[in-house]
């Protein structure tokens, strides 16, 4: 990401230009898509298969794109199709094709898909086994939004996004780039153990950079916004006191207020050039959830996806150290016994919550880690025998009706301390620390041991208060000692959701959308190193 | 069939331009057809194919632009997307940095198709994976990997008497293999326009070597090292430098290019002296895409971007600043000409192999691979990331053992300052690389991971 950066979601595979009102057309009937399934399912079946899928999907996006005073960009698309699976000789096959209305074209795509798998047959060491599910019939879920972010007049947004940009010029910025995402899954799932389920998926993601300069030193910095891509419609954009966290600066909950951020940001982007740079060496870490969601992605929610722990993400995404020895031991200490990971497929306004994930499974909750303890991974239908479980854990997903679902992560989150907590009162007992709001730069091994972090926000904490912003900061850790370095966490009264809108795995790569809620937490005796350089 | 000629597509796209009642109006019509095959595990996972053809048509009336697609192409669908263009043009909000549309430009006939390439099917992608799967069978040890080939074309046009066609071939293929205790690990990432020079098994066998000889690796401390790093493992962060030319960020003090006191530092000597960077279409191991623009050409010679014709420019000589990215907009704020962002880039480097640069180093260390490289400062190009798949401690001239990685955070610039040897450029990444010797390069931690 470049200084003027925003990293742009991609559009769906074979995404077509289309006008604003075009998104709110409706797609196909139900009972229509309910014939193209069965069409899917039958001629897979009388092609010999013993299991078909087939996802018949509409993914409509709008980007509206501005910076400063203009408008650089409104994007509406809109793709789709349908995605034929299929075990047949004891191997998956997968075929594809855009714009599907009929039932021939449909039946031809599960044709394919059962020629390709007995094809690959051959290549194969052992056949697929998959775990059994029940059908649930016809079902469908539908995302918690009050305000769905398409019927949205799109001057509404750009006024919103503009008046921002005003914002963050008038309080010194000397650049803002502003942009606002809306995606709206309309997925429809069917497969021949007697399931149809039809769901309705929205998601949204305001987010912005303001860059302020110093030309005669010839140094910038930047500040980007506090808010995250949310599983909820343009209700996240109603500002609402009762979802702000005040402090050193105000974070938010479920409702965000870009105006106030956007002002913050700009005195903080032109705060951060003459900050102190921070003195490398080991610190006490208190963790905003808006900085800590991305640490428990990295070390958390990726290592214990079982398809990388088995190898098959070994040519890309990388394997894994928290190994199925570790799991079967049940005594692999992941970190403090404060540390309690859970992953979950329905929780509410996250990115990842469905009701059936893309094999047909009722979505669930589960523990990773307990009381510190390795106590599961992410599976599913084609893998959790290997675990000995014989009920998949619902997190299957395909990022386009194009793509063929695989393993994807589940929203990953630290669960909040039991104890009241707060986060004044965390940092009152924090002798030499750094509080750290906001994701930045990240990065962490192949294998997920070691990792190294940035942020948006640095603040010096000393002897329990905080004594001013810091800059060139960046923590390098082992994920293991890091999380056996939690001693607190707050409680639930600070438990905020934090995400990403683009996850990338596979290959061909995929892309996925994904929360990780938290409190605030802390690390004690973390390495820190300074980043600045000359150049 | 995705592939239209050249005669086809400009059929297609004038047709399309007749319809036109608006101010001016471009049109871009592209096709690919790819094929793709995974394994890991030492087998199959997946397997895929797709077609793909669309036609994407952009109005503009003053400032007001709109672009509608389809991937129809009979008379009445045409002029419908047309005329749907038109009307989000008319609904869309000004944009003050709209350039006005170019007019016919001069195209290079570039070399970016390869028909072995375009004859690929699945039997081919299965043996293809089977010779690189079968050779690790046999030794113990396991195979992921994965093949994607592309074969494709881009035409452009429009309403100023512009028009430009391309077509263009890709292959990318990357084998890992690990050894059976999850002790050593080896890669290798070569990508070609034409299969005929791509032999799965040979460079299956090159990421066999490096799995073998990396296990048990030995921890050294992290500190400042000389290090040679290999095409791959170099790649990347140079591309990312080089995708932060853009002139725009420079002048408006927001880049590694921005001067102290206001402007930029085009002229400016960066890099050791011995650093020349500089892409060309024409080159015969790295062909590219004859126009691109906007955001660059594509990976293997598509995109369209906003017509500007690609040529042989030189970026960095003997380590001064010679050019940037200049946009259409911004060139014609500055009052200088346009320059797009390359399809890839070339490093020129000497005669020397990689052995050679070994053979010559006292003492120092060996990258293979750079992996999971992030920004963590975009004014002095600061990158962290980890060494991966390979990584070994070279005495008096010779590879002596394996190392465990490290992290590092380093700059390409300072990088390239610190520069004691080029060896001769291999394509790597879409761009062509030199293995190149660096002193004081900064690893910072080490990893467990192999």
């Amino acid at each position: 990401m470049g200084a003027a950066g925003i990293m742009m979601p991609a559009l769906p595979a074979f995404s077509r230009s289309v006008s604003a009102e075009a998104l709110l057309e409706p797609g196909l009937d139900v009972a229509v898509k309910k014939r193209l399934a069965d069409a899917a399912l039958n001629a897979a079946k009388s092609m010999g298969a013993t299991y078909a899928d087939v996802r018949i999907g509409r993914y409509l996006n709008q980007f509206v794109l501005t910076r400063e005073n203009k408008v650089q960009g409104i994007i509406n698309a809109e793709s789709f199709g349908v995605g034929v699976r299929v075990i047949a000789d004891g191997c998956w096959g997968f075929a594809s094709v855009g714009d599907a209305r009929n039932e021939a074209v449909v039946a031809q795509a599960a044709k394919t898909a059962v020629t390709i798998a007995k094809a690959n047959a051959r290549l194969l060491t052992e056949p697929v086994q998959l775990a059994p599910q029940k059908g649930f019939g016809d079902v469908s879920w539908k995302a918690p939004i009050k305000r769905n972010a398409f019927e949205v007049p799109i001057k509404e947004k750009v006024d919103l996004l503009l008046s921002a940009n005003a914002a963050a010029m008038q309080n010194g910025a000397n650049f803002v780039n502003n942009v606002l995402f809306q995606i709206n899954e309309q997925k429809y799932f069917a497969s021949t153990d007697g399931t149809y389920a039809d769901q309705d998926i929205h998601r949204i993601g305001p987010n912005f950079t303001v860059t302020a300069v110093d030309p005669q030193s010839g140094k910038f910095s930047t500040r980007n916004s506090l808010s995250s891509p949310m599983g909820m419609g343009y209700d996240y954009l109603q500002v609402n006191p009762a979802d702000k966290v005040t402090g050193v600066t105000t974070r938010y909950n479920k409702g965000y207020d870009m105006l106030e951020d956007i002002t913050a940001a700009a005195k903080q982007a032109k705060e951060k050039l003459t900050a102190k740079s921070v003195e490398a060496g080991k610190y006490d870490l208190v963790l905003d959830p808006s900085h800590l969601w991305l640490t428990i992605h990295e070390s958390v929610g990726h290592p214990l996806e079982l398809d990388r722990v088995l190898g098959y993400e070994a040519n890309y995404a990388g394997t894994s150290f928290a190994t199925l020895d570790k799991w079967k031991s049940k005594d692999f200490n992941y970190g403090s016994k404060q540390v309690n990971l859970i992953a979950d497929k329905t929780q509410l306004y996250s990115l990842g919550a469905v009701g059936w994930d893309d094999e047909g499974v009722k979505t669930k909750k589960w523990d990773l880690v307990r009381d510190g303890t390795l106590v599961n991974y992410q599976a599913i239908r084609d893998q959790v025998h290997i675990i000995g479980e014989n009920e998949s854990q619902g997190c299957c997903y395909a990022d386009n009706w194009s793509s063929v679902q695989f393993q994807r992560m589940a929203n990953v989150s630290l669960e909040a301390g039991k104890t009241p907590l707060s986060v004044a009162n965390m940092i009152k007992d924090v002798k030499k620390g750094i509080y750290i709001i906001g994701d930045g730069s990240f990065s962490i091994d192949q294998q997920r041991y070691n990792f190294q972090f940035g942020g948006q926000l640095f603040y010096e904490i000393k002897d329990g208060q905080i004594v001013g912003m810091l800059k060139d900061v960046a923590y390098q850790a082992n994920t293991r000692e890091f999380w056996n370095s939690c001693v607190a966490v707050c409680d639930q009264s600070d438990y905020r959701l934090g995400g990403a809108f683009n996850d990338g795995k596979g290959q061909p790569a995929q892309s996925s959308a994904v929360s990780h809620g938290s409190a605030t937490a802390r690390f004690n005796g973390v390495n820190v190193i300074n980043t600045a350089r000359k150049i | 069939m995705a592939i239209l000629t050249k005669e086809e597509a400009k059929k297609i796209i004038d047709k399309v331009l007749a319809y036109s009642k608006a101010d001016e109006m471009s049109v871009s019509l592209s096709g690919n057809r790819t094929g793709n095959i995974r394994y890991a595990r030492n087998s199959v996972s997946t397997s895929g194919e797709s077609d793909n053809l669309a036609l994407s048509i952009t109005a503009v009336y003053g400032k007001r632009s709109g672009t509608a697609t389809i991937n129809e192409f009979d008379d009445a669908s045409l002029e419908k997307t047309v005329r749907r263009a038109e009307e989000i043009a008319r609904l869309a909000p000004e944009n003050p940095e709209y350039m006005p549309m170019l007019g016919q430009q001069k195209y290079l006939d570039t070399k970016t198709y390869a028909e072995s390439t375009a004859k690929i099917d699945p039997e081919f992608r299965a043996t293809a994976a089977f010779n690189s799967i079968d050779p690790c069978r046999q030794k113990n040890l396991t195979a992921a990997g994965y093949m994607e080939d592309t074969t494709g074309f881009t035409s452009i046009g429009n309403s100023k008497g512009n028009f430009g066609y391309n077509r263009s071939t890709g292959v990318d293929f990357s084998i890992t293999v690990r050894t059976d205790d999850g002790l050593g690990s080896g890669y290798a990432n070569p990508d070609v326009n034409d299969v005929s020079k791509l032999n799965t098994k040979a460079t299956t066998e090159i990421a066999m070597g490096k799995a073998m000889a990396s296990a048990k690796a030995r921890a050294l401390e992290p500190g400042k090292y000389t290090v040679i790093l290999e095409p791959t493992a170099a790649v990347e962060l140079l591309q990312n430098m080089m995708r932060s030319m853009d002139a725009r960020n420079a002048d408006e003090g927001r880049s590694f290019l921005s001067k102290k006191g206001g402007g930029t530092r085009l002229g400016e000597k960066l890099f050791d002296e011995r650093v020349t960077i500089i892409s060309d279409p024409m080159n015969e191991e790295l062909p590219l895409s004859p126009f691109g623009g906007g955001g660059g050409g594509g990976r293997f010679g598509g995109g369209g971007g906003d017509g500007l014709p690609q040529e042989k420019r030189t970026w960095i000589e003997n380590g001064v600043v010679k050019n940037m990215y200049y946009s259409r907009y911004w060139a014609d704020k500055k009052g200088v000409q346009p320059i797009p962002a390359p399809g890839g880039f070339i490093l020129l480097g000497g005669t020397q192999s990689l052995a050679d640069l070994i053979k010559s180093t006292e003492k120092g260390i060996l990258v293979t691979r750079l992996w999971y490289i992030r920004a963590v400062d975009p004014q002095t190009q600061l990158y962290t990331g980890l060494t991966r798949d390979g990584t070994f401690y070279i005495e008096n001239g010779q590879i002596k053992f394996p190392v465990k990685n490290f992290r590092f955070n380093e700059s390409p610039v300072i990088m390239l300052n610190n520069l004691e040897a080029l060896g001769k450029p291999v394509r790597a990444g879409g761009n062509l690389i030199p293995p190149m010797k660096i002193r004081d390069f900064t690893f910072t931690s080490l990893s467990d991971a192999v």
